[in-house]
């Protein structure tokens, strides 16, 4: 550890009750880095993701962000920092989309007329139609809101990107199109990402960095062609071989084609 | 009958004045209580249940009782803390409403804040928004409807128990409910009950208006129904009587009509000397005398035998001369109260049968009706056989009658008109003894006590000359038989009087 990482979990522990939910997880990611955090239900990729802006208080161990502690700055002032994005979307109902878009910049005091030309711009960043900044969230597809809560995560141009299962809920097709173009997005703005998925082929395809997580403890930390290569012990290779068959299933079905 | 239309529309802006800031008092108060409780409950999982078993617990009390405990409760820790807290009037009406307004709006607010999409308060906390503005920008609008249908159905219910202020002596609408209910007067109950109907209606209408601003988030309806509501709040509050420089005098009356013909009697002396009288109805015994003793109300009437047994706590039965003379003495060492003289006189327990039953009997007097008690049936109020005048007057005279029955007092005369009984326990002073040709047998060994209406002034009152010299014509001024007339008048079914007019048909003003 010669050099501060941009990000650096250190020992990072959580209980719930007498059950570890996070074993002292230790990680350095650079800046600019896509990180898939995968593993099974219960593994503590969420909680480990929200030690991050705070979201879950660590019991034991340091989360530093830019060389300081997390803990030193107020939780809401951390967070407007930090785009967050996660499976249930949450936009604010009572506001149209344009509001929920800007809500981090109308929180930092930026003034309404410079909102409404960032708003325009964000729609364009997430590929929707500007006219959309006056629809309610209950007139959007599920895509559509999360396009939209992938916009208000970088309203306030944060560095990074905490995503919590952020496709999880939506349709194969959208899953896959809204993946793309938001790895695109990642290249384009410069940004570090963080991602949680049990998707192991969403992770492969997406990441340049897969961290598997299993019982709280990190169990492999590779690159998506070295893990597929050297693999790890049995339960991260059972978590491989998923999409491994999948795709061998799915190039069989084509060679009889 | 356009006459009552007209007094009662006459005492209604005054009525209304007190209602409305009755209700809004205490509608605040449970707002600034019940909002922070409710947010709290919701942080606190452990608390919630307990807290709203408590506000519950409150709703269960009828309001009636709620308000009466007060009373007591407010005496007790007067007493504990050597404060000098009213214990009748605004203060404990206050109080009861603004619990009984809890549990609507503390429920509701919980209600609201569960009913909150989870999802939605993780994005509000993961954008960054601190506790105060995830409560402003995201809780309140989506917690408006519920929020405010609590707070809609507690205004509604507040401004409706706010009619049972009257019993605990704070003026509201339920002046003209109470007073009406007992002198059979319906024109003054609807024209309450309306009244206090509208409120409600407008005041859950502008609660309305503000709710569906804060659901629609616009901020001008938000804003105009708040502004409208304060508006009305303002407006209600605007003494519209003339005589609002005047000082004010405050009558006591009991509740029956005896007692509000006498208050009115009062208020027309008290208005001719100048002063703004406001009458404090439907007291009970205990109450009406403390109020005076406190300074809470300025004057009323009470019968001696009632505060010979109630005040003092004594039990002999002296002469009427000798129990006044005692009470004046007595009072005034007590508690500063001046006894300003007998109106003329009484209303007390008395036996009385038809006239011509009584005749053909041969019975004159309680005397007579101990050797003919054996062969008759006797009809009494609920609590006559109960109270020590009976068994005084049971054991005097030998009284042992063949049969005894208990009635309300309507079904009472009732009774003794038909024959089903054939002597009643009437008031010596009710309008029906005359109404029904009853005599009432006299009592030649005393063993009733006196109970001579008497004109109590509170001790801030007594010294002042002006206050005294308008009610002293009172005094001696009323025979019993012009008493019995004007209470007929009120009591009576068919041209029926209000208590105001009979006041006026009883002491005439001078011209």
């Amino acid at each position: 550890m010669a050099e501060a990482a941009f990000l650096e979990l250190d020992r990072v522990a959580k209980r719930h009750g007498d059950r570890a939910a996070l074993d002292g997880v230790s990680l350095a990611v650079a800046a600019g880095s896509f990180v898939a955090l995968v593993g099974p239900s219960g593994s503590g990729k969420t909680t480990l993701l929200k030690t991050i802006n705070r979201l879950v208080e660590q019991d034991e161990g340091c989360v530093r962000l830019g060389g300081d502690d997390v803990r030193a700055t107020a939780p809401a002032r951390l967070r407007r920092g930090i785009g967050y994005v996660f499976q249930g979307i949450g936009l604010f109902p009572h506001m149209d989309v344009a509001a929920n878009v800007a809500i981090a910049l109308r929180l930092a005091g930026v003034p309404a007329a410079e909102r409404e030309g960032r708003v325009a711009e964000l729609l364009d960043l997430v590929a929707l139609p500007r006219d959309f900044a006056h629809r309610r969230p209950a007139a959007l597809s599920g895509g559509q809101a999360q396009r939209v809560g992938l916009a208000r995560a970088l309203a306030a141009r944060p560095p990074l990107m905490l995503m919590d299962e952020p496709f999880g809920a939506l349709d194969p097709v959208t899953r896959d199109e809204l993946g793309r173009a938001y790895r695109a997005l990642h290249e384009q703005l410069g940004l570090t990402t963080i991602m949680v998925t049990h998707d192991m082929t969403e992770a492969l395809l997406l990441a340049d960095r897969i961290v598997v997580l299993i019982d709280g403890r990190i169990r492999a930390d590779a690159a998506p062609a070295a893990l597929m290569r050297e693999g790890g012990d049995a339960e991260v290779r059972a978590l491989l071989d998923v999409p491994r068959r999948q795709a061998e299933r799915l190039a069989a079905l084509g060679g009889t084609a | 009958m356009s006459g009552a239309v007209q007094e009662a529309l006459a005492a209604l802006p005054e009525l209304v004045r007190a209602h409305v800031l009755l209700s809004a008092a205490a509608l605040g108060i449970a707002l600034v209580v019940g909002l922070p409780l409710a947010l709290w409950a919701a942080g606190h999982r452990r608390a919630r249940v307990p807290l709203l078993a408590a506000v519950s617990l409150i709703q269960t009390i009828p309001a009636l009782a709620l308000l009466a405990l007060f009373y007591p409760m407010l005496l007790i820790v007067d007493r504990a803390a050597h404060l000098t807290l009213p214990a009748l009037g605004f203060l404990p009406a206050l109080i009861a409403l603004s619990l009984y307004a809890l549990l609507p709006i503390v429920r509701n607010a919980v209600a609201a804040r569960e009913g909150l999409d989870p999802n939605v308060l993780e994005a509000a906390d993961g954008v960054g928004m601190t506790r105060g503005q995830r409560l402003r920008l995201v809780e309140l609008p989506l917690g408006a409807p519920v929020l405010l249908a609590g707070i809609r159905t507690a205004a509604v219910w507040t401004i409706g128990a706010a009619t049972l202020a009257t019993t605990v002596g704070q003026p509201s609408l339920g002046n003209l409910i109470f007073s009406g209910l007992q002198t059979e007067d319906w024109v003054r109950v609807l024209v309450g009950c309306a009244a206090a109907a509208a409120l409600a209606v407008v005041a859950d209408m502008l609660l309305a208006l503000i709710e569906s601003g804060l659901a629609r988030a616009s901020s001008r309806r938000t804003l105009a129904g708040t502004g409208l509501l304060l508006a009305a709040l303002a407006a209600s509050q605007v003494s519209w009587s003339a005589g609002a420089a005047r000082e004010r005098a405050v009558i006591g009356a009991k509740n029956f009509s005896e007692q509000y013909i006498l208050a009115a009697a009062m208020a027309d002396r008290l208005h001719a000397a100048g002063y703004a009288a406001q009458a404090k109805e439907d007291l009970g015994s205990a109450t009406a005398y403390r109020a005076l003793a406190a300074g809470d109300i300025d004057v009323y009437v009470d019968y001696g035998g009632t505060l010979w047994a109630n005040v003092l706590k004594r039990a002999d039965t002296p002469p009427a001369p000798v129990l006044r003379a005692a009470l004046t003495t007595e009072l005034a060492r007590r508690d500063g109260v001046l006894v300003l003289g007998s109106l003329g006189f009484e209303n007390a327990y008395a036996l009385a049968m038809r006239r011509s039953r009584a005749q053909a009997l041969g019975v004159r007097s309680l005397d007579d009706l101990g050797r003919a008690s054996p062969g008759l049936a006797l009809g009494s109020d609920i609590e006559f056989l109960s109270r020590p005048e009976w068994r005084s007057v049971a054991s005097a005279y030998g009284l042992r009658f063949a049969a005894t029955r208990s009635f309300s007092p309507t079904f009472m005369y009732r009774a003794i008109a038909d024959g089903s009984v054939d002597v009643i326990s009437a008031f010596s002073s009710d309008g029906r003894i005359a109404a029904l040709d009853l005599v009432t047998l006299a009592d030649p060994r005393r063993a009733l006590p006196s109970y001579e209406a008497l004109l109590l002034v509170s001790p801030r009152r007594a010294h002042d000359a002006r206050f005294l010299a308008a009610l002293r014509p009172l005094v001696g001024a009323i025979p019993i038989e012009r008493m019995r007339q004007a209470n007929l008048m009120v009591d009576r079914d068919s041209d029926k009087k209000s208590p105001a007019e009979a006041a006026r048909w009883l002491l005439p003003p001078k011209p």
